[in-house]
């Protein structure tokens, strides 16, 4: 998952883009309205993390031009102010969740786990495919009920695969979801890990669709 | 407690009461001078009445005395014998008098009006001089009957008139009550409210007499709104401004606890003592704030400025590029200033300048006898921010990352309680701030 984190604290936007990392999730970090607003015209994001009080602006207007474009992406609210008048006013403005400082690591990390699912229409937060279950929360993979290691960046190549079997997913997709703007793409590494993948799991769980991409291989 | 209904009372029942008593006397005059008028005529008329009927004196001779005493017929209420009359020769012989009459001469010789005493009464007396018939006339009355014919009249004015007095009393004071209501019921829509209920008392229906009141009332109310909404804002301010650290130490030490790479756990161990060291500066912040707002002022005391901002340019931390000249002006510069409140804005200022600096130099000097000044070489301030920067908790949009925002306010508000001013504009001269503090004015 790739996420946009908008907070203008330095510590605080240090430390969530570590978290947030750990816990699996890819994370582009901006400190300001304008920056924001830029990042969310540009690229696409599967959840924004967004701070209420920024030096150039409130994090609400930023709020508000995202709904205005008919952007469905999901928000939470990062803010000091979090009396009900406050909560109720930032989800009025089309937040879907809210959380208030100072927060927990883990709990913000479960709450962009389970935005993002409800934004996909899953029920379950496992991801599973025939004898293969992904679990986001635990960053584990289990093949017909035994755990399979797998880095990082293999996890997230496989959970962008899972949530839509069958769909194809460009190389290009894939890169964007491993790596945040601060970092490095290096060439061929997509490959690389669906190698790795494909190795543990099995030959026949990623199909390569030539010139494409790749995808799940849906059973017939 | 002095009662408004009880003050129009005294007031409205002593002007009555004035206006009664000069009405009284006004009457008295009046009736007395109008019954002297009368009376006179008819003392006139009764002496011309006799006299006419007087043939000569030598045929009244040996009359009858009382011949005229059934000419006054008699009169009821006390009033009755109030003329006598009394018919002279020339020679000095009573020929005749009204019965009651005294037998004493009532008139010398002189002719119409005049006051006599005979026999302990005053009398008010007409004589006619008839050389032809050899005869005097007197008739007089007794002023003491004139008198107690206007004291009659007025004491018949003025018994309804005091009888009605304590009525009065007690319209006005029901009138008064009623006439008070609106603010009566003014004074009880505020006395009901809640501490908390700071909406101003609508004025409509108020009489136009309490209405600056209640005008100034609402004023006031608008007042302490706005400091509580001022106190709030600053409040809600304060704890976002601690909030976000605190949520960054969290983060941080979960980050630390939860990473796996040493790289990784150091870095977020140095960004918690950095973030510590922040808040800490904030805190303490806050708290010279709260204690200002408070407003516990120490006793000054003389001392060096030179010797304090070189103190202060020393232990503010800074780059190596920047340095700090303190004119040897200031050295000479002593005064008798409360030091910790002083020494706080200096150390504001100093951090300021420090802050928006890499390298170049920050000045310290004196202009005039009362104008501290301090001069950066930094970017200065944008011109739109410059009203802006003394709010606070506001953060310049282009400053440097580890401000409060609280610095200046603090600084301002320490000022007005040593008696100072500060003035910031940017350098003409080159870019950068020039700070100005005014010292020697009346401290608030």
């Amino acid at each position: 998952m790739r996420i946009l984190l908008v907070e203008d604290d330095p510590v605080l936007a240090d430390g969530l883009r570590a978290g947030l990392t750990l816990a699996g999730l890819t994370v582009d970090a901006v400190t300001s309205c304008a920056d924001a607003q830029a990042a969310l015209a540009g690229s696409r994001f599967d959840a924004v993390v967004l701070d209420l009080m920024l030096p150039d602006g409130l994090g609400l207007d930023v709020l508000a031009a995202l709904r205005a474009r008919q952007d469905a992406t999901p928000v939470i609210l990062l803010t000091a102010l979090d009396e009900t008048p406050d909560r109720i006013r930032g989800l009025d403005a089309g937040a879907d969740d809210y959380l208030g400082k100072p927060f927990d690591l883990d709990e913000l990390a479960a709450r962009l786990r389970a935005l993002v699912r409800r934004g996909s229409g899953r029920a379950s937060p496992l991801l599973t495919h025939g004898g293969l279950a992904l679990d986001p929360a635990m960053l584990s993979v289990t093949l017909d009920s035994s755990p399979v290691g797998v880095s990082r960046r293999e996890f997230a190549v496989l959970s962008m695969l899972m949530e839509r079997p069958g769909v194809i997913r460009s190389k290009g997709e894939l890169e964007e979801r491993l790596y945040g703007w601060q970092e490095e793409v290096e060439s061929n590494t997509v490959e690389v890990y669906v190698h790795n993948l494909r190795a543990k799991l099995g030959r026949e769980v990623i199909e390569t669709v030539r010139g494409l991409g790749y995808r799940l291989r849906v059973p017939a | 407690m002095s009662s408004l209904r009880r003050r129009l009372f005294l007031i409205l029942m002593a002007a009555t009461g004035l206006i009664w008593l000069c009405a009284v006397a006004w009457i008295s005059f009046g009736s007395r001078n109008e019954l002297e008028h009368v009376l006179d005529t008819r003392l006139q008329e009764a002496a011309r009445m006799v006299h006419s009927l007087v043939m000569t004196g030598e045929r009244l001779e040996g009359a009858e005395k009382p011949a005229l005493a059934g000419t006054l017929p008699p009169l009821s209420g006390g009033y009755e014998r109030q003329l006598s009359c009394q018919i002279w020769s020339f020679d000095g012989r009573l020929l005749a008098r009204s019965s009651g009459a005294p037998d004493a001469a009532l008139a010398d010789e002189s002719e119409g009006f005049s006051d006599r005493e005979v026999g302990g009464d005053t009398w008010r007396v007409y004589t006619i001089v008839d050389p032809e018939k050899d005869v005097r006339v007197v008739v007089g009355d007794r002023i003491g009957l004139r008198d107690k014919l206007v004291r009659d009249l007025v004491a018949g004015l003025a018994a309804p008139a005091l009888l009605a007095m304590p009525l009065l009393g007690l319209l006005i004071w029901w009138s008064l009550g009623r006439g008070l209501r609106p603010l009566n019921r003014a004074a009880e829509e505020i006395a009901a409210r809640e501490g908390e209920d700071m909406r101003p008392v609508p004025p409509d229906g108020a009489p136009s007499e309490i209405q600056p009141l209640i005008t100034a009332l609402n004023g006031l109310f608008a007042k302490v709104e706005a400091a509580r909404a001022n106190e709030r804002d600053v409040t809600a301010f304060a704890a976002h401004e601690l909030r976000t650290p605190l949520a960054g130490l969290k983060t941080q030490a979960q980050v630390a606890l939860a990473a796996g790479e040493t790289q990784m756990r150091e870095n977020a161990l140095r960004q918690i003592i950095a973030s510590v060291d922040r808040t800490s500066r904030l805190v303490r912040q806050l708290l010279a704030l709260a204690r200002l707002d408070a407003g516990t002022a120490g006793r000054g005391a003389e001392m060096e400025l030179g010797a304090l901002i070189r103190d202060i340019a020393d232990t503010v931390p800074h780059p190596p590029g920047v340095v700090t000249v303190v004119d040897p002006d200031l050295a000479h510069s002593r005064r008798l200033i409360e030091r910790d409140t002083l020494s706080l804005v200096l150390r504001n200022l100093q951090e300021n300048a420090v802050q928006n600096m890499t390298d170049g130099m920050i000045h310290w000097r004196l202009e005039g006898a009362d104008r501290l000044v301090i001069e950066d070489e930094g970017p200065g301030i944008p011109a739109e921010e410059l009203s802006l920067v003394r709010q606070r908790f506001y953060r310049g949009r282009k400053a440097a990352g580890s401000g409060s925002g609280l610095g200046l306010a603090i600084a301002e508000a320490a000022l007005a309680r040593i008696g100072a001013r500060l003035a910031m504009d940017n350098r003409t001269e080159r870019s950068g701030l020039r700070a100005v503090v005014e010292l020697g004015l009346d401290p608030k």
